[in-house]
């Protein structure tokens, strides 16, 4: 490729760096290699095995967490730009959230599934959103092999529906 | 693999002063396939997440400064730019989804120089300018002057792009076409962006040349008042401008047809 790439393979030497970062409210103090991805942190390091590895290349969403509020594939992520930020994933969910993804279908084998989610809490939390997107094109980077997508989509329709409902009642 | 970590731009141009380093905006082309990939893991970066300085996008009297860590998802967010330069998002809206939208930068996929791109059309049709930056200077170089050949650039390794700027130009037509394999996720067959300011038309095509090129014939000849009857009267003219392949994803005579039929019709729509 680019022949202004410098070598930095040397095995004597340690690369290692410390980076401190929030995850799900809390402070995470880490070395971390620079060649590891966010994914791998949180799976391997920290235990934390919500999150999955579909394609390692962007396009599956299944690896989606949320940094600084947005959703973003996680392994696409140097753990070392974890540095400062705050980090979301699957395990912080409220597991009553989901009730109206799983009642619409919206997963099946369930190896999109946490992906899944994490944006469609996303898109929950910013109704907003929906003054100039559909919910189907915020869906699109998250694939799904089973459902055929219209069970997320209902799902997360619903659940607007829903919170609006329970916006409009009386406190 | 080591990553320098800058705090400042100062600092982060000296390091690039000191030595070749590979510089990693939001990853979102330089991470595809690293954990295997072997190259990357010999690689030396520095790392831009963290300097504020070049976040965000500016308006002012001169036009739009995009930061260079500016995304697609604070253009798509801008309602500005949705105003005034809605091509910008009509482009960021087709590259990946929110997860690629919300780390990928204006900047990164200038610098990334594919031929496919969809960032680079659309700043090129409305005439960005590249501020570059080293430890010892500061100059801008014409979009449409960046690139020198497939995947080459006038970028020197001790210089990195601080920002992207576009001009005020109020352009009255502004049109992005993107044909690929599907609607989301995909890159693209044929690109196309068409603009049309106090400047003249700009004509700008992508996946059809090693780089991404204005087609100059096409809008000398619009700029003459040139109409066009049917879309095989432009094929003469593209053929001075592009030389599509055939590659995985298309044909080249699917391309020129292609890009001749979209233009054709956005031509049309502009009118
Ligand atoms: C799933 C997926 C879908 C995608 N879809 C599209 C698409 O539809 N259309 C499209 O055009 N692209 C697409 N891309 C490619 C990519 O998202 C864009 O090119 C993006 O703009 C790259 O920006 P980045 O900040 O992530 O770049 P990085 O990966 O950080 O860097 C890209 C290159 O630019 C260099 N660089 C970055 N910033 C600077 C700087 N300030 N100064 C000097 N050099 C710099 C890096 O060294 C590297 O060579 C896709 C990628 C993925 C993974
Ligand atoms: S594993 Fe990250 S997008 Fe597929
Ligand atoms: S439920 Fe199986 S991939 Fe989505």
């Amino acid at each position: 490729m680019s022949p202004e790439r410098g070598s930095y393979a040397d095995p004597a030497v340690d690369y290692h760096v410390e980076i401190a970062f929030t995850l799900n409210g809390a402070e995470v103090r880490i070395r971390v290699d620079p060649a590891e991805r966010l994914l791998d942190v949180l799976r391997y390091r920290l235990g934390l095995t919500g999150t999955k590895e579909g394609c390692a290349e962007g396009e599956c969403g299944a690896c989606t967490v949320w940094i600084d509020g947005l959703p973003v594939d996680s392994c696409l992520v140097p753990a070392v730009q974890a540095r400062g930020r705050e980090v979301v994933t699957i395990e912080a969910v409220d597991p009553m959230r989901l009730r109206p993804l799983l009642e619409s279908g919206a997963t099946q084998c369930g190896a999109c599934t946490p992906g899944v989610v994490m944006t469609a809490l996303w898109i929950l939390d910013h109704p907003d959103l929906l003054e100039t997107h559909t919910v189907r094109e915020l869906m699109a980077g998250n694939l799904c092999r089973c459902t055929g997508y219209d069970g997320i989509v209902e799902g997360v329709l619903e659940a607007l529906e829903a919170t609006r409902d329970t916006e409009r009642e009386p406190a | 693999m080591k990553v320098e970590a800058p705090a400042t731009l100062d600092e982060a141009l000296a390091c690039l002063q000191a030595a070749p380093l590979v510089p990693l905006a939001g990853g979102t082309d330089l991470l595809v396939h690293w954990p295997g990939n072997l190259e990357a893991k010999a690689g030396h970066y520095v790392d831009l997440w963290a300097l504020d300085e070049l976040r965000g996008i500016r308006r002012d009297a001169e036009g739009l400064t995009l930061g260079a860590l500016a995304t697609y998802w604070d253009a798509i967010r801008d309602s500005r730019i949705r105003e005034e330069f809605p091509i910008l998002v009509q482009a960021a809206r087709q590259v990946g989804a929110i997860q690629i939208q919300s780390r990928g930068t204006w900047a990164g996929n200038v610098v990334n120089a594919s031929p496919a791109a969809d960032g680079v059309p659309v700043l090129m049709a409305l005439d960005a300018v590249v501020v570059l930056a080293s430890a010892s200077r500061r100059r801008e170089v014409p979009l449409d002057a960046f690139y020198t050949g497939y995947r080459t650039t006038v970028r020197r390794a001790d210089e990195l792009v601080v920002a992207v700027r576009l001009p005020d130009r109020g352009n009255a037509v502004q049109t992005f076409v993107k044909v690929g394999s599907r609607r989301a996720q995909a890159i693209a067959k044929v690109g196309l962006a068409l603009a049309r300011s106090e400047a003249g038309w700009r004509v700008v095509a992508a996946s059809v040349a090693p780089t991404v090129v204005r087609c100059r014939t096409v809008e000398a000849a619009l700029d003459a008042g040139d109409a066009f009857a049917a879309p095989e009267d432009l094929l003469p003219l593209l053929r001075e401008d592009v030389t599509p392949i055939d590659d995985l994803r298309s044909t080249a005579r699917y391309r020129e047809m292609v890009l001749a039929r979209v233009l054709w019709h956005a031509i049309a729509e502009a009118a």
